[in-house]
């Protein structure tokens, strides 16, 4: 406690006068989001999942591109191979090999058993030729990243194995990826705009329409969630086509979500009504609206964005854990939870646990997703916890 | 407060009713009901149909009648405490539902213990060994488990005991004990099931309120009276216990009214996954089915259940924090 | 009095605080002497490191703030004790914490906890420095609640901090502080939180116990005007060294040191010229990370000497027999610190 210091008089941290107080005009000067960012920037963490966020939403606006097969493609003859492995060296040459697996039916159990032949090498290539897609749904294409490059049968290369069916799982993956990331994002957006047009008119109107709307957000709170989801979802006719399902999963998944945003807008409302900022607009002659577009909704903007990024891994769990029981996306959509539906059963697990790997793409996007949000929230709020 | 208590009390009805106009809505909702899609399973197994005995099962459970008259009939077995029968199982579902309504608020109360348990020591330790390396460790995990679906530890964790273990640990009971009647043999047995799937359904719940219990008590540690208690010489221990970690574990409390709710309803998939005899994979079925009395039946004991932890919740905080306490008096 | 051996000796104290951002130099060298009975003044504006000097003196510091240099020596008895040595935690400190000097701190309705009673939490105090048990410990606490004036102390023993007015709960605050008996009590700012009234009568009450529980008292606060009311003593401090020091008549006529001066020049007063603006310092404290060099004052200082006062730090010296003032006006430095 009482150690001696090696300078009886030591130093209190100089700090350069002349670059403070640039630094100081540049912050008084700055508008809100570049405080945002600049104070969300020193988070690495936050940043680093930011990165892996934007990775994650590249596959979604491409998937085709990143996958190396035809998703929906099956092939009887090649189910349950596990994944093969990738080596990136070949000697001491970087060149990227897979090495190729050879199948013999069991006399016994009559099933495929995958060995794999290191001494056979299927060599992986960037941007090769595979199956024709289109992007975005306008020029068509036929490049993906990567690949063997082959079509032959022994010069597959499965890079997260094959389901029951054949299917290539890492393909699947990046559609699941793009549905499941779609619709935290689509659901949350609904929330929003449900949450602040509806949390806005109780807070700012007040009156009777405050007291109906609370108590409907009271209502839906003492829902059970997952069981109204579950039978909701389960009076979606079985004949509707995918993307109607999609949309209204996502809607089903916003019209519950909404209500905590609902009451924290009605509460930031409430309290920024009393705020000095608005008797002076409204002295100043603004227009109700103005006063509400451009003074208050601006003052709690970062907040909602960071409430928001924290709500959409929510979602994804939602909408993962819906399709799992087989009542949210159904195939043929693929999503992360579509594709753990293979893994429902403890004998697949135990044959092919390669099938739980969409499950560790949940806990990373979700990861992510909430270190961004406790990042953003932090930076977004420093006075707050 | 005890006014308060009534008001809430005297509002469950009204609650209630809402609720079941809304559970009987959804379970309605579904195009065509019960026999179109049981009649549809015997048509393609090849059975014939007596269109005598269609009729009889009609007019039983009145699906010819418009909405208002099937729910009526319902309401007035409800009032009876008779939850009707099951259309699939042709039992009346307060059997099918019984045993299974304990063990789904059972393991709803065992995975809250564990989460209490769990959480709030290793929120205390964090907050007051703030940046140790146990602290970076608890919040690693807290991360992780907020970010695993219960359904996906469950399977990597049957998983895990399958294959180096070799046991199937699904259920809650061992064969012999499924259908036995109640005895301490089968109570222990259960206890030796149930850890896990308590675990599971806990984990992401203890995560959170480990971490909103050790961002509370860092907020008020550094209230001046801590301060002032540090001051007359209370030593760190009991002063830390008594007074900051009682003020940090009030607002806590309030969390109950939501947590209670999401175990009852959170259990659902992780029965579903473990094969647990619970309510939940049995809404699941009903569902399906178009069983709508057994569907709408369980969707209103969810509601109930959640109706309950909220005033659970709600009587703890007027109790544990004198402000409020006063406030309602 | 000078003469009596002092009850609480600080020697060149010295507490930092390390953060990320750098270490802040919170108290630099600071020392004084409490005597028995005597009311011990700490002025300075708000940073300048007078609470963390009590917090020291109690070991309360919160890190990352420690005592790196000094001694804090305790009279018990006749034998002294460097509470600097003791561990913060340990029973030796503890036992003196409370029950040898009492700490009244700033503001009594966040210094209660809000859901425990009042009596609850003095009871606990009683309890912890004497041996009796509940009841008779709640006969003390009624005592206490006597002494200091509180109607119906019966009833507001069981009662909240936030159900009593602010006057009432800073005298619970203080008969929770007396309840012990110390030979010494701290008083943070003890009627800064309180409306002027008050304030007033919370001061009397103060001096009317030191006089009859023989307590020594160190008051601390950026209040001249209170100090002059209750102080024996003054020290004036800024950014964490001492300015001046000297007994109240002397530093309230003839201030030495220019920060003293400019503050009391900044004080209302009846004599003052009726419509002409109050003398203000000019300038606002430096951010602790950014100390000036030499004295600290000098930027704001208005008898300022160039190459003198932003080179060395000046030591406190005796001025004029009773005070002493740390001043390059009054003790050229020769050595460079």
């Amino acid at each position: 406690m009482r150690e001696p210091m090696a300078n009886a008089n030591p130093v209190v941290l100089p700090l350069d006068q002349v670059v403070k107080s640039v630094a100081e005009e540049r912050v008084s000067v700055a508008s809100n989001w570049k405080l945002v960012w600049w104070r969300f920037r020193k988070h690495h963490l936050a940043l680093f999942s930011a990165g892996v966020l934007i990775l994650f939403y590249l596959v979604v606006l491409v998937p085709d591109f990143f996958a190396t097969y035809d998703p929906e493609a099956t092939d009887a003859k090649l189910s349950f191979i596990p994944i093969q492995g990738i080596h990136l060296l070949d000697g001491a040459r970087i060149s990227p090999w897979a090495p190729a697996i050879v199948g013999k039916r069991n006399a016994v159990t009559l099933k495929m058993e995958w060995q794999v032949d290191a001494t056979k090498q299927v060599p992986l290539h960037l941007f090769v030729r595979g199956y024709p897609y289109k992007v975005l749904g306008i020029f068509e294409t036929d490049i993906h990243l990567f690949g063997s490059g082959s079509q032959d049968a022994d010069a597959k290369v499965f890079l997260l194995g094959t389901d029951r069916l054949g299917r290539d799982q890492w393909s699947r993956l990046m559609y699941g990826t793009r549905t499941s990331m779609t619709v935290g994002l689509v659901a949350v957006a609904l929330s929003v705009v449900l949450g602040v047009v509806l949390g806005g008119v109780s807070g700012y109107f007040g009156g009777w329409l405050d007291l109906i709307i609370q108590r409907l957000i009271e209502l839906l709170q003492s829902l059970p969630t997952i069981p109204i989801w579950l039978a909701m979802t389960a009076a979606l006719p079985q004949d509707w086509r995918p993307d109607q399902v999609f949309l209204a999963i996502t809607i089903i998944l916003a019209l519950v979500g909404w209500t905590t945003l609902g009451r924290e807008v009605r509460g930031r409302f409430l309290s920024l009504r009393e705020e000095d900022f608005v008797l002076a607009a409204e002295l100043a002659g603004c227009s109700r609206w103005r006063i509400i577009t451009r003074h208050m909704v601006p003052a709690f903007m970062s907040h909602i964005i960071a409430t928001s990024t924290l709500a959409i891994p929510v979602m994804i769990i939602n909408e993962t854990s819906l399709s799992f029981l087989g009542l949210g996306i159904r195939p043929p959509a693929i999503s992360w939870g579509v594709l753990l539906q293979e893994a429902q059963n403890l004998q697949t697990i135990a044959l092919a646990p390669w099938l739980l790997i969409p499950g560790l793409f949940v806990i990373l996007a979700v990861l992510a997703f909430n270190i961004v949000g406790d990042g953003l929230r932090d930076a977004a709020d420093p006075y707050g916890h | 407060m005890l006014r308060f208590i009534l008001q809430r009390l005297l509002l469950l009805p009204l609650l209630l009713f809402v609720f079941s106009v809304v559970v009987f809505l959804l379970v309605q909702a579904p195009p065509g009901d019960f026999l179109t899609s049981y009649l549809a399973t015997l048509a393609s197994s090849g059975s014939s149909v007596d269109q005598a005995q269609v009729d009889a099962l009609t007019k039983q459970f009145g699906l010819d009648q418009p909405f208002h008259v099937q729910y009526i009939r319902w309401m007035e077995g409800l009032g009876r405490g008779d939850l009707g029968l099951s259309l699939e199982y042709q039992r009346p579902n307060m059997e099918l539902i019984g045993e299974r309504l304990l063990l789904t608020v059972l393991l709803a109360l065992f995975a809250f213990v564990f989460t209490w348990v769990i959480a709030i020591p290793a929120g205390i330790y964090s907050a007051t060994h703030q940046n140790s390396i146990l602290d970076y460790v608890f919040t690693l995990l807290n991360y992780i488990g907020v970010a695993t679906p219960n359904f996906m530890l469950a399977l990597i964790l049957m998983w895990v005991a399958f294959s180096s273990f070799g046991v199937s640990v699904t259920g809650l009971f061992s064969r012999e004990y499924e259908q036995a009647p109640w005895s301490l043999a089968r109570f222990i047995d259960l206890l030796q099931h149930i850890w896990l799937p308590m675990i599971i359904l806990g984990i992401a719940g203890t995560a959170r309120l480990m971490r909103v219990m050790r961002a509370n008590l860092l907020d008020e540690l550094n209230k001046p009276y801590v301060v002032a208690a540090r001051a007359r010489g209370l030593s760190e221990w009991r002063l830390v216990l008594k007074y900051p970690v009682r003020l940090a574990i009030n607002p806590l409390v309030s969390t109950i009214g939501w947590y209670l709710p999401q175990l009852f309803s959170g259990s659902l998939i992780v029965a579903t996954v473990m094969n647990l005899p619970n309510i939940g994979p049995m809404l699941l079925r009903a569902l399906v089915q178009q069983d709508m009395y057994l569907a709408g039946s369980i969707l209103l004991i969810y509601c109930f259940l959640t109706i309950i932890g909220t005033l659970i919740s709600d009587i703890l905080l007027a109790w544990l924090d004198p402000r409020i306490r006063m406030e309602n008096a | 009095m000078n003469h009596a051996t002092p009850l609480l000796s600080v020697h060149n104290l010295q507490v930092q605080f390390f953060m990320d951002e750098g270490i802040v130099q919170a108290v630099d060298g600071v020392s004084f002497d409490v005597f028995p009975r005597q009311v011990f003044g700490i002025v300075g504006e708000s940073g300048c490191g007078k609470s963390v000097t009590m917090k020291a003196i109690l070991q309360i510091l919160e890190p990352p703030g420690r005592i790196v240099k000094g001694e804090i020596l305790l009279n018990r008895n006749g034998s002294t004790i460097d509470l600097a040595k003791l561990n913060p935690n340990g029973k030796e400190m503890r036992d003196i914490r409370g029950a040898q000097i009492a700490l009244i701190p700033q503001e009594p309705m966040s210094s209660f906890s809000p859901v425990h009673t009042v009596g609850d939490q003095i009871i606990e105090a009683i309890r912890l420095h004497q041996p009796v048990h509940a009841r008779a410990a709640r006969q003390i606490a009624l005592e206490m609640f006597r002494d200091v004036g509180i109607p119906m102390p019966e009833q507001r023993l069981d009662e909240y901090a936030w159900q009593l007015s602010g006057g009432l709960r800073q005298r619970a605050m203080i008969a929770m502080a007396l309840s012990c008996h110390p030979r010494l009590l701290i008083a943070d700012e003890p009627t800064t939180a309180i409306d002027v009234t008050t304030q007033a009568q919370i001061l009397r009450l103060l001096r009317k116990l030191q006089e009859e529980h023989h307590t020594a008292i160190i008051f601390i606060t950026h209040d001249l005007g209170v100090i002059a009311q209750m102080a024996d003593y003054v020290q004036v401090m800024y950014l964490g060294l001492v300015m001046e020091e000297g007994p109240v008549d002397a530093i309230f006529h003839a201030p030495k040191h220019p920060y003293t001066q400019a503050l009391l020049r900044s004080i209302p007063s009846v004599h003052s010229t009726p419509r002409v603006n109050l003398p203000t310092i000019s300038g606002s404290i430096p951010h602790p990370f950014n100390r000036p060099s030499g004295c600290p004052f000098h930027p704001r200082c208005p008898q300022f000497i160039a190459g003198k006062c932003d080179k060395h730090i000046p030591p406190l010296r005796s001025v004029g027999g009773v005070q002493a003032a740390a001043c390059v006006l009054y003790h050229d430095v020769e050595v460079p610190r």
